[in-house]
């Protein structure tokens, strides 16, 4: 009994330690201790959108992947998805905390009460037309091979951007690239172990597959479009200009889908970026409302 | 109990190794894998573990509920890193299950068609976000309480999966108690769905104990069998103990009017519990038993076709290897 005690006792208080924590779930604000002062010659409202349009995909990335939690294949599907949405969420919190350093919260803060964190007035309190993401990945799920074969577009996307966003002027964005290269690889190495087998798997996964990539690949179409904004912070050393990246997301997807046995499909031509000036589709405002209902229910709350 | 005893040109017979089984229960050693065991301590083991295991998957569904519409990112995070651990831990158990020659497919087919139980306090709906904060501050100090003595259990790798269990628990129980105490400090309304989700968990929370020890026909053999090692009431009560000064601090009351301190006893008195409610939901009449187990099977049967592809993918791979 009193060995019991103390265990329980160690279990129920010496876990101070703030390690159990998984990252992104800390209490301190996302960007304490980090120097966000706005390089030279940068206009910080457009830091702010640009950190925005990069926010935004992964906050709508990890909502719509959090949606198979309680539906994977797997036990061991169900850790990996919630893994690597924790991992968007994460990036998504850093980079709508920087838009908020900067000043850039739209018009949030009509709506949420001071005492609301920039990175949840962002999320919670700005309409869809306010949402910089691409289409890509606000599309809904489909089944377990199109959400698959969208993570592993996504995640080569993001990689590629991400890895040249290492070298930005902008402290603040170098150090959330530098840390986001590491998990977008898993995410990327993840799908892309899938879709080996779903598309050299059995007929049916194969099948699957190819709808999959079918459905997906004409959500590439704005992907590698540039707005103004980007070309212009491309030109002063701080933002990744998208089509910069797009042999190299080309090439990583022939591969992959070359040595999963499944066709490729025209790549498709080339549209403006939409998605980045806040046009989308009515799946974007279905998504918002599933994301924001409860904080717009109670803004003066805090949780 | 070593394997090497298993390991000797003539096997002893069985009355030698039930003597030495005992032996080894009888002095707190642990059984392991590969030890003989009775067929009867397997059985209950592998009826518990699974249990277990199922529960945390089933456990996954009512705060998973909410992981879409979590009311800040903060607390997004917070739960759907809880509800990973809850995967995480079903694994475990499972994987402790298998160590006895159970199946975890096999498992999660008897789940899904009633023939093993989980506990029955994933059947009550999460109807705010309170809940998520009433679940990890009473549901898993509930489970603490029940899984902390389950460290010392007599079968080595349950012991083992139950410590890691427990260290985990407690840091979902600190957080969701957290959640609560930020959201006592906010809006009226905030402080009233923390009371309302209190009052809905309580008397579920006390039913986890199982029923009361004149009622409890496989707890004497457990606890022979150092499989259980406190009365079903014992841990009740410790339980009850605990969780009164936590609500006195947050600021909530127990539906409970007969609770009341007992200074000759040193413990809390509370009220009867309804096993009639107890025996419904347990019994598959609880208000989310048809749903919990329809969003399993849907996992597993919308999905058969993902895991098929998996299995062909590697006997092709092994075959041109």
């Amino acid at each position: 009994m009193a060995h019991e005690e103390t265990v329980y006792e160690a279990l129920d208080h010496a876990h101070g330690g703030e390690g159990h924590w998984a990252f992104g779930t800390g209490f301190d604000e996302p960007l304490a201790g980090v120097d966000t002062t706005v390089p030279d010659g940068v206009d910080p409202a457009e830091l702010g959108e640009y950190c925005l349009m990069l926010g935004d995909d992964a906050l709508v990335l990890a909502q719509r992947l959090t949606e198979w939690i309680t539906a994977s294949p797997e036990l061991e599907e169900e850790v990996a998805v919630a893994n690597v949405a924790l991992d968007l969420l994460g990036q998504a919190r850093l980079l709508l905390a920087r838009a908020g350093s900067v000043g850039v919260l739209g018009r949030s803060r009509e709506l949420a009460t001071g005492s609301i964190p920039d990175e949840d007035a962002l999320a919670y309190f700005r309409d869809a037309d306010e949402f910089r993401n691409t289409a890509l990945v606000a599309a809904p799920n489909g089944d377990f091979a199109q959400t698959i074969v969208r993570l592993l577009v996504a995640a080569t996307v993001r990689l590629a951007v991400f890895a040249r966003l290492r070298e930005s002027r902008d402290p603040v964005l170098a150090a959330i690239a530098a840390k986001g290269v590491h998990e977008l690889a898993y995410h990327r190495d993840h799908a892309a172990r899938w879709l080996l087998r779903l598309g050299d798997g059995t007929a049916e996964s194969h099948r699957r597959a190819q709808d999959g990539v079918d459905a997906v690949w004409p959500l590439l179409a704005d992907v590698f479009s540039a707005t103004d904004l980007e070309r212009r912070l491309t030109a002063a050393g701080v933002a990744v200009d998208p089509s910069s990246t797009r042999e190299e997301v080309r090439s990583v997807l022939t591969e992959v889908l070359e040595r999963a046995t499944l066709r490729l499909p025209e790549w498709p031509a080339e549209a403006p970026p939409r998605g980045r000036l806040g046009e989308h589709g009515p799946e974007v405002a279905e998504l918002l409302g599933a994301l924001q209902g409860l904080a717009r229910q109670h803004p003066a709350a805090t949780w | 109990m070593s394997s090497s005893t298993l390991d000797r040109p003539t096997p002893p017979d069985e009355a030698a190794l039930q003597a030495l089984f005992d032996a080894t229960i009888a002095a707190g050693h642990r059984i392991e894998p590969r030890d003989w065991m009775p067929e009867g301590y397997r059985k209950t083991l592998v009826r518990q573990i699974a249990q277990h295991a199922h529960s945390e998957i089933i456990g996954m569904q009512p705060e998973g509920d909410w992981l879409l519409a979590a009311p800040s990112l903060r607390r997004k995070a917070i739960l759907l890193a809880k509800v990973q651990d809850e995967a995480g831990h079903g694994m475990y158990l499972y994987s402790a299950a298998e160590t006895l020659g159970a199946d975890r497919a096999d498992l999660t087919d008897k789940l899904i068609e009633g023939k093993q139980k989980y506990s029955s306090i994933f059947n009550y709906p999460t109807l705010t976000y309170a809940d998520v904060g009433v679940i990890g501050w009473l549901v898993d100090g509930a489970a603490i309480c029940n899984q902390v003595p389950l460290c010392r259990s007599s079968y080595g790798p349950y012991a083992r999966a139950m410590i890691r269990v427990c260290k985990e628990e407690s840091f979902h129980q600190r957080q969701g108690y957290e959640l609560l105490l930020t959201m006592m400090s906010g809006t009226p309304e905030q402080r009233a769905m923390v009371q309302d989700a209190v009052d809905r968990w309580w008397w579920p929370s006390l039913m986890m104990f199982g029923p009361p020890d004149d009622d409890s026909p496989n707890s004497a053999q457990s606890m022979a069998w150092g499989i259980k090692r406190h009365s079903n009431d014992e841990l009740r009560q410790r339980y009850v103990d605990m969780s009164v000064p936590q609500a006195e601090a947050l600021g909530v009351t127990f539906p409970d009017p007969e609770l009341s301190y007992d200074a000759e006893t040193g413990h809390y008195r509370f009220g009867a519990i309804d096993w009639e409610e107890f025996k419904q939901v347990i019994s598959g009449h609880g208000p989310a038993n048809a749903e919990r187990i329809a969003r399993r099977r849907a996992a597993r049967d919308d999905n058969a076709w993902v895991l098929e592809a998996a299995t062909a993918y590697a006997a092709k791979q092994e075959a041109a290897a």
